[in-house]
């Protein structure tokens, strides 16, 4: 069993929902990271999703475009971000981390490298935003063979066709995206999630994480209600923006918004 | 003309592939969209009521056919081959891009959408997508980089007149590839309502196919006139590229002809050596962006790079998927030329033909007058002057050195 399926699991025999905190790997500065990611398990996050830095990222809004340009303005690479997992991986051994990110850096890496890398470095999952499963049916094998977890996204705008198909391509969980839009818009439907949510699970039986609109400790319970995790990000990333010249008061911010969350979906 | 069965005439593939280049590589949020785009444009591909609609406006509103026209002196100067020019300058809004906003604008139609957006660099697909917006009575929406608002003021005022809303792209680079992503974007937000008027034969499929199938009718006449005009198909073709759709639409219906040689030719901006140009098929490696797999300016990290050209037409990373292909399977060469040649061209061929082409266009004008010299005066060549220069007047002048006083006269 991946690592994921293993939370996943022991979560779902708790009663619990996962959090699943987003930040893009090398923002603001490369040493930021792994001591960011510490402080988020430590704050109650259950699977780390690490953004690879893209200089076109099309389905991101303002806040994670701007993360990109922070970390891609000194540099970091797909590379520097395998790094940062395996530092954080001599702390941790049993937090899941997944990649998000864009293919490009990917294919330019070559797959078979990259799996290799990502798999030595611990990485767990990876979730390519602009990878639909139609067009990974060729590199589908090489994750599989090598036990990453690949991770699909669901719109609102999925035809039910589509879910069995990716609910058939897909590991891990299902990252349902709850509106038509882009990374940190603001309105959020729960109702709406809820009744998607309901359509979906009637083929996929594997965990569904929401993300998109998640903000604060309300929201997180809203969504957690009939979620299997929430995913946040711009939340998050907006903090390590606003105290981008004080890594401390970053985490320390951070940790108050996670803890907030953790503590809206446990109670 | 004789026909070359080797080459797959049918691409792309059911899923948009061009060999291994083109395809769907986008958030699923969109994907609903494409389906439901790629299912209406099946149906109405097969349907001759709506290419009978799409003639009537090119014919009428257009003004098509575009004239072949021979460049007699220009031809001379060389003393080698005939030039021919495709006179896609002429065409209403003054280049070739109105082909293609026509007939999206027809889908749009039918899929009874009552928005569209568009992207666009120098401004001219933004234009092309206002006017017919204008025309079928669309609200219409123009994402445009920042740095080409400010260069590009004219076109924004053309747009404005015409009843577009333009909204300049602060993130990136500020510049065409920006507006596509800011483009995407809104219509991950409204994809409901709204149709997308992608510029060029790039980005998820169906659009590199409805894109090159509507501006096919370029070669379609070149084919038709070339035999009334010269006796029989031309040795070469040569057209621009940047995205790539002139050149596309001329070079499509030759594929399978491969007695007519072809030539795509890109923004050599400062000169291939160094990295300020745009000729991701010269110097480029296959990767994804913007929906497709094809030929891209990338660095070892896979990191999209800034470009330059002298034509912001041409200012662009990537490159519509099927010229990928094209380049890959040797029907097709690929060279460049450099801002300074197109310079140069554009003014030989104002003098010696009293026509000014657009920056872009001249790229090709360069690059076919190079290869004129090279064969008999037999011989001939088509050259698609995808678009007309009055856009570009004031980029020439200050790369001429001569600098506008506040009236807008130049001296």
């Amino acid at each position: 069993m991946s690592r994921i399926a293993a939370v996943m699991d022991t979560l779902k025999q708790q009663g619990r929902k996962a959090l699943i905190p987003y930040i893009t790997g090398g923002d603001p500065a490369k040493d930021a990271t792994v001591p960011m990611m510490h402080a988020l398990v430590e704050a109650g996050a259950d699977i780390l999703e690490i953004g690879v830095p893209f200089s076109d990222p099309m389905a991101d809004g303002p806040t994670i475009q701007l993360a990109c340009e922070r970390a891609l303005a000194h540099g970091t690479s797909l590379r520097d971000v395998l790094a940062m997992v395996t530092e954080f991986r001599q702390q941790d051994s049993r937090t899941p981390v997944v990649l998000m990110g864009y293919l490009n850096p990917v294919e330019a890496m070559g797959y078979e490298t990259f799996v290799a890398s990502a798999k030595e470095a611990g990485v767990d999952g990876v979730l390519m935003v602009d990878l639909p499963p139609e067009e990974a049916e060729d590199i589908g094998g090489i994750f599989r063979e090598a036990e990453l977890d690949v991770i699909y996204l669901i719109a609102p705008t999925t035809t039910d066709a589509r879910i069995a198909s990716i609910a058939a391509s897909g590991s891990g969980y299902v990252y349902y995206v709850s509106l038509k839009g882009v990374t940190g818009s603001a309105a959020l439907d729960v109702d709406d999630v809820a009744r998607n949510l309901t359509r979906i699970r009637q083929q996929v039986s594997l965990p569904v994480g929401v993300g998109f609109g998640i903000r604060d400790g309300a929201t997180a319970a809203a969504v957690g209600a009939v979620a299997d995790g929430v995913i946040v990000g711009s939340a998050i990333v907006n903090l390590i923006a606003d105290h981008a010249g004080a890594p401390d008061k970053a985490r320390q911010q951070v940790s108050t918004l996670v803890r907030e969350m953790r503590q809206a979906l446990d109670g | 003309m004789a026909t070359n069965n080797a080459i797959d005439l049918t691409l792309p593939d059911e899923r948009g592939h061009f060999g291994i280049f083109g395809g769907r590589f986008v958030s699923e949020t969109l994907t609903a969209a494409l389906d439901e785009l790629q299912q209406t444009y099946s149906k109405l591909r097969q349907d001759p009521d709506f290419w009978a609609e799409f003639d009537r406006d090119l014919a009428h509103y257009v003004g098509r056919p575009s004239p072949l026209y021979h460049a007699e002196r220009l031809s001379a100067h060389c003393g080698g081959a005939q030039i021919y020019l495709k006179r896609e300058d002429l065409n209403h809004t003054g280049a070739h891009k109105i082909n293609n906003t026509i007939g999206q604008a027809l889908l749009a139609k039918y899929m009874g959408k009552k928005k569209v957006i568009a992207e666009t660099g120098a401004g001219q697909h933004g234009v092309a997508s206002a006017t017919v917006a204008a025309r079928f009575g669309l609200e219409c929406r123009v994402f445009m980089g920042a740095v080409d608002v400010e260069r590009q003021k004219l076109n924004v005022y053309r747009m404005n007149l015409l009843g577009a809303e333009v909204e300049a792209v602060e993130s990136g680079t500020r510049t065409l590839k920006d507006a596509m992503n800011e483009a995407m974007r809104h219509w991950v937000t409204h994809v409901d309502d709204t149709f997308y008027i992608i510029g060029t034969a790039a980005g998820p499929h169906p659009y590199p196919m409805l894109v090159r199938d509507f501006q096919t009718i370029i070669g379609r006449e070149t084919q038709r006139q070339s035999l009334e005009l010269i006796g029989r198909q031309p040795d070469a073709l040569v057209a621009c590229v940047g995205g790539g759709s002139n050149a596309i639409g001329m070079f499509h219906p030759y594929i399978g002809h491969d007695e007519t040689a072809m030539y795509g030719v890109e923004a050599g901006g400062l000169g291939l050596d160094g990295d300020d140009h745009a000729a991701p098929l010269s110097k480029g490696r296959p990767g994804v962006l913007h929906g497709n797999r094809t030929y891209l300016m990338e660095d070892d990290n896979g990191q999209i790079m800034g470009t330059h050209s002298v034509s912001a037409g041409l200012d662009y990373p990537g490159v519509g998927p099927e010229h990928s292909w094209l380049k890959d399977i040797g029907r097709a060469h690929y060279v460049a030329a450099t801002d300074d040649e197109a310079l140069q061209a554009f003014h030989q061929l104002t003098r010696m033909e009293g026509i000014m082409p657009a920056l872009e266009s001249a790229h090709a004008i360069a690059f076919g007058m190079k290869l004129a010299k090279t064969m008999r005066s037999d011989q001939s060549i088509v050259v698609n002057l995808s678009g007309r220069g009055d856009k570009d007047i004031h980029t020439v002048a200050s790369l001429d050195g001569v600098h506008e006083d506040q009236s807008g006269v130049v001296s």
